[in-house]
């Protein structure tokens, strides 16, 4: 065992390679789910996103193109589950499993020829000068675009909820769909913006497993962290900046046991991977307490009769 | 007459199965204050949506100001001047006051002007208001102050207002109608709906009273008297329930020191409840929507639990019980919610009767069902209170609320109980099924029961009760002898005026 | 304008026809994406549908059906109460590997005892464990609040971390030369779940047909089902009826994970036969779609799993034969799930076409 291997400069650089994907798909849930629609099926749209990503990325040469293909899969996986539950009013639980399950499939259908294809590299920002800083400049200035962008959008989501019209409007959809629809506001349109905006968050958060963080195609490679990025949510208590928090937080999990495997720690490889799982479930015990700030119309399904 | 501001003419809107309004034509003038009169399923609300662009007229034209007018959705009605206060579901309760009113404007200005305009016209029509509350922390009467302000901020030329005093005080309703006859000088129409004759007469120019969807007749409500509105209004003279006279037996239900907790987040919490009932007697419990009510059923029924002994069914402790034992012991309730917590609405009504029944009508055995037995209790109801249904096969929500109300407080009756509690026994129920209920309620009384009957509408309390208690923000006043209570007295019970003011008029 | 109208209640002629209206749109979508693969989707839907049963080499793949149908079943016997109560376990596929490897330890701690109560040691030590790593999330939300849909997923993976240490380390055969995975339990007398190998017959398909019966009785005749449906049709028309709802979390999410683990406990002992890292296939999974497509009804549940045992069945036929990628077969069972849940619509509500309102 050779904890001293162990450099905690990088192990913080790639804490936020790890958290990111979890952080793209847990801020666009957060965004469905502030609708009220609760989707169940970010691990799907990741998985998808991933291959997508993957695939685009590997024939056009670019990443850039890969990323954007990713937000387009996962945005189209999404709309699956916009027919089912905004047009279809099928239970949102069931077609979230549903698209899950679906979003498995088909993307080991689509990876097949791409197996142990290597990606085109993501290239890393490079800050004049900053990068070279000690310490900080591998932390905070030696990484690419789209870990950048991932903080971003938390920020960006935060101010428009909590500052625009179309914030106000889409918590109000949320917190009482039939008010809402009194009062004249397009319920099922606002909703299916969310969802697909919650897809292509997702599927970027998949791109960025497959492209940035692996990088390299493998069947089910999200392995459950679009199930951890729906208990962030919950955990963030629909909260932006608890979200990024509760990221980095996972992401810091994942990347100490992946460095305490590699440091050869007495404890067997299979308890320190099942590690981030069940911290998840002992925070969501913790925090499960505080609901109060669930939007209240979460995952009812809306009709709007007469 | 004054200048016309709206006229509709031959307005027509059918579901299926249904024709909510035939042929319905009448005008209202600048300023006027015009009633729109009918029972619940009279077609009211269908009416006014056609007039806000919720529902679209499958037939007629309206004219605003001599222009046609047919608005798409409710902003385009809005722009036009059109402002509506709903009865129900147009508050968001996790959001504050400002961004409740915000909502219901086209374009707000910044939070901090709005909230400084809410102030402003809050305390100018008497309903002061802090624009920054959460509006689930809000009592009902505040929450119904939310939707005005938010209506007058658009400076509104026509007002609908959907049975704005139900949830409300007698001294709130008449600072209500300080502010509405405030608007009406300053020019604003308003639209009043209601079925509450006294009100209408006290407060409206002009009424149009609706009839199964017609248009059935119109009348100035200072000329014409209750009765004949009644008439206009039911199509036939109603026959007010029967109370034979009856001897009070002992103590049957007794609450003391009762204080829970609500289990839902914006409830109310029971807070040092006292109240006895004898055997025969009819406690009536009035108070305004929200203040305890819900809580005070789920105590009762044993949906929440309390010490042992703040609830005493014959002298016995059943605080700790839960809703079955309850029922074994013949402690029967009925909740308001007809739909999803007296009824199960996919359940057929065979189902919805082994729902309660199963204890006292015998319908199981070591857990096993009888359906058979089941079905025979469902058709005993539905005969025995004339419950309009093609059979004990029908699921619940296929049944009108009058007639699955029917069917609830069919179920407990039927199983004679020793206590009956009921809330909201004929909410929005036809005035037929309603009499019918009360009747029902009554001869219960009369056969030996105990009866609690909490309600918001306050005749039918003084209809049927024998001693009246009100509920305010979770406690119960004295109950004392409905015989000789006044208006005024009621009020003070039920809290006065929870800190509204007159308008400055 | 197509508008969508409440019915009155719900249609039980669509209730009826959505799963078979379901399968044939399956059927030709499915078929669209086999041809987009390059495949006759004629020939492929004949071989994964047709081939299994009446096929050249039917003998052999129709005890398939059984070996294959029996899990599903079980496990969607199982999940369909909670589903109807609206609790969530979906993570049966955890219970079916916790479940296999408390009763295959049981079994490989007696190895070679030769005696008759080993195997109904393992039964019940395989009903126990999926029991109680059940327990954990149905504790979890009655104490806590907590989603019973996270916690009960993330134990899938924990689990599966469980059985590769175990198939690793503590249950390592001794006599394996080093090679993972445990002894072959279908070699041990004493402990095998099959009943006769050679049409299929495992104990696990005894067990899903009396679990089927047994859900029958419970929905439609016993007040614990009546007390389940109205908790899923109206939870506060359930409370208020005197039910107790932590109770029946603990009883509904106890009860799919102690079938979940039965299941397990079949498959290890028998099809499986060994413990290994790639034991469990995703029966855990599928029988939520198994629950589905049957209505969430015991009857229909049966039918359902049948169908989907022929699909994987088919699945492997096809992949072998044609070339189709095993992938395949788990997005036309996904589809399947989508056209069903879509479908659903007209149980419930009746679309109308209707001229565009004059406003």
């Amino acid at each position: 065992m050779d904890l001293s291997a162990i450099n905690p400069v990088l192990l913080v650089a790639s804490l936020m390679v790890a958290a990111t994907p979890i952080l793209l798909a847990a801020i666009g849930e957060l965004v469905v789910e502030k609708a009220g629609v609760l989707n169940l099926g970010v691990e799907g749209m990741m998985i998808t996103g991933a291959i997508c990503g993957f695939a685009i990325a590997v024939e056009t040469g670019s990443p850039w193109a890969g990323f954007i293909g990713a937000a387009a899969g996962g945005a189209a996986l999404s709309l699956l589950f916009v027919l089912l539950t905004q047009l279809a009013l099928a239970n949102q639980v069931a077609s979230g499993l549903g698209l899950t399950l679906f979003g498995l499939g088909f993307s080991a259908l689509l990876g097949q020829s791409y197996v142990g294809v290597k990606p085109p590299a993501t290239p890393k920002l490079e800050f004049l000068g900053l990068s070279d800083l000690s310490v900080i400049g591998p932390i905070l200035f030696h990484h690419d675009l789209i870990l950048y962008f991932g903080i971003v959008l938390v920020a960006a989501v935060w101010a428009a909820l909590k500052y625009t019209r179309m914030g106000l409007i889409l918590r109000a959809v949320g917190e009482n769909h039939d008010a809402a629809h009194a009062l004249g506001y397009k319920v099922v349109r606002i909703r299916i913006l969310a969802i697909l905006f919650g897809g292509a968050c997702a599927g970027l958060g998949g791109a960025y497993v497959s492209l940035v963080r692996v990088p390299q195609w493998t069947e089910g490679m999200t392995a459950g962290i679009g199930w951890i990025a729906l208990a962030l949510v919950v955990f963030a208590s629909w909260k932006p900046w608890r979200v990024l928090l509760g990221a980095y937080l996972f992401g810091g999990i994942t990347v100490l046991q992946l460095n305490l495997q590699a440091a050869g720690v007495a404890i067997p490889v299979e308890y320190l991977a099942m590690s981030p799982y069940v911290v998840t479930i002992l925070v969501l015990v913790i925090l499960s307490a505080d609901k109060s700030s669930a939007p209240a119309s979460l995952g009812r399904i809306f009709h709007a009769a007469r | 007459m004054t200048e016309t501001l709206l006229s509709l003419r031959g307005l027509t809107k059918a579901y299926p199965g249904v024709v909510a309004n035939s042929n319905v034509s009448f005008d209202i003038g600048v300023g006027e204050i015009h009633a729109l009169l009918g029972e619940n399923g009279a077609g009211k609300s269908t009416l006014v949506k056609m007039i806000y662009g919720l529902v679209k007229p499958d037939s007629g034209t309206m004219v605003l100001r001599g222009k046609p007018f047919a608005p798409a959705e409710p902003r385009s009605a809005r722009a036009d001047g059109i402002a509506m206060v709903f009865q129900h579901f147009s508050l968001f309760d996790a959001l504050n006051v400002a961004e409740n009113i915000a909502l219901g404007m086209e374009t707000p200005p910044p939070m901090r002007d709005l909230a400084r305009r809410i102030r402003e016209v809050s305390e100018a029509y008497g309903l002061p208001l802090d624009p920054f509350r959460t509006v689930g922390d809000l009592s009902a009467g505040e929450r119904q102050r939310v939707e005005i302000i938010r209506c007058l901020l658009q400076d509104p030329k026509l007002l609908i207002m959907d049975e704005p005093t139900s949830v409300l005080t007698p001294q709130e309703v008449q600072i209500l109608f300080e502010t509405l006859r405030k608007l009406s000088s300053e020019g604003t129409a308003i639209l009043y709906i209601s079925h509450k004759l006294e009100e209408i007469r006290s407060l409206c120019d002009h009424a149009t009273v609706l009839r199964l969807g017609k248009n059935v007749g119109e009348c100035v409500p200072r000329e014409t008297s209750a009765s004949e509105m009644a008439e206009l209004m039911v199509g036939s003279a109603l026959k007010t329930p029967q109370r034979a006279g009856r001897e009070l037996g002992e103590v049957a239900l007794d609450i003391s020191g009762l204080s829970a907790a609500s289990p839902s987040a914006f409830g109310t919490a029971l807070k040092n409840v006292h109240l006895t009932v004898r055997k025969g007697e009819v406690l009536g419990i009035g108070g305004v929507a929200g203040n305890g009510q819900d809580e005070l059923l789920g105590v009762l029924s044993g949906e929440i639990l309390t010490a042992p002994d703040a609830v005493r069914l014959d002298g016995a402790p059943v605080g700790q019980m839960g809703p079955t034992a309850r029922r074994k012991l013949g402690l029967l309730t009925a909740p308001e919610e007809r739909l999803g917590h007296s009824a199960a609405p996919d359940m057929s009504l065979t189902e919805n009767a082994m729902l309660t029944g199963s204890v006292r009508e015998n319908l199981e055995r070591n857990g096993f069902l009888k359906w058979g037995a089941a079905e025979d209790f469902a058709r005993r109801i539905i005969e025995a209170f004339d419950v309009r249904t093609p059979g004990p096969d029908n699921a619940a929500r296929s049944l009108s609320g009058g007639n699955l109300q029917k069917f609830v407080i069919g179920r407990e009756v039927l199983q004679k109980p020793q206590v009956l509690v009921v809330n909201q026994p004929t909410w929005g129920v036809d005035a037929s099924a309603a009499s019918a209920i009360r009747q029902a309620i009554l001869d219960l009384a009369a056969g030996g029961a105990a009866v609690v009957c909490i309600s918001q509408d306050l005749d039918e309390l003084m209809e049927i009760s024998d001693r009246f208690a009100a509920l305010n923000e979770g406690r119960l006043s004295t109950p004392r002898d409905a015989a000789g209570l006044t208006v005024e007295e009621i009020g003070l019970m039920m809290g006065g005026a929870h800190g509204m003011e007159v308008a400055h008029v | 304008m197509i508008v969508l109208e409440k019915r009155p209640q719900p249609s039980r002629e669509w209730a009826l026809a959505t799963p078979l209206v379901a399968v044939l749109a399956t059927m030709i979508v499915g078929g669209l994406l086999f041809g987009a693969l390059g495949t006759n989707p004629l020939v492929a839907i004949r071989t994964i549908f047709w081939d299994p049963l009446f096929g050249e080499f039917a003998f052999y793949y129709r005890p398939q059906l059984l070996v294959k149908g029996a899990p599903l079943v079980l496990i969607a016997i199982g999940l369909s109460l909670g589903f109807k109560a609206g609790i969530w376990n979906i993570g049966a596929e955890g219970q079916y590997i916790i479940g296999a490897l408390v009763g295959a330890g049981i079994g490989l701690a007696f190895y070679p005892l030769d005696a008759w109560y080993v195997f109904p040691l393992m039964v019940i030590g395989g009903a126990v464990g999926g029991w109680a790593w059940a327990m954990i999330p149905a504790l979890l939300k009655v104490r806590f609040g907590t989603n019973e849909i996270l916690v009960s997923l993330m134990l899938v993976y924990v689990a599966e971390q469980l059985l590769a240490s175990m198939s690793l380390g503590l249950l390592k055969n001794p006599e394996g030369h080093g090679f993972p995975g445990s002894r072959n339990l279908a070699d041990y007398p004493s402990a095998t779940s099959w009943i006769n190998q050679d049409v299929g017959l495992h104990w696990g398909v005894a067990f899903a047909l009396i679990a089927v019966i047994f859900a029958y009785v419970l929905l439609n005749r016993h007040m614990l089902g009546f007390h389940i449906r109205l908790t899923g049709d109206a939870p506060r028309a359930a409370r208020f009826a005197g039910v107790n709802p932590a109770r029946l979390i603990l009883f509904c999410l106890g009860a799919s994970g102690a079938l979940a683990g039965l299941a397990g406990l079949f498959e290890i002992s028998g099809p499986a036969g060994q413990v290994s890292i790639d034991f469990n296939i995703g029966y855990g999974f599928t029988a939520i779609i198994v629950a589905f497509l049957g209505r969430l009804h015991p009857v229909g549940i049966l039918l359902a799993g049948a169908l989907m045992a022929l699909t994987y069945i088919g699945g492997e036929i096809a992949q072998s034969q044609l070339g189709l990628p095993a992938a395949a077969i788990q997005v036309f069972q996904g589809m399947l799930l989508f056209f069903l849940l879509a479908l659903d619509l007209l149980t419930n509500f009746r679309v109308r076409m209707r001229k565009s309102e004059v406003a």
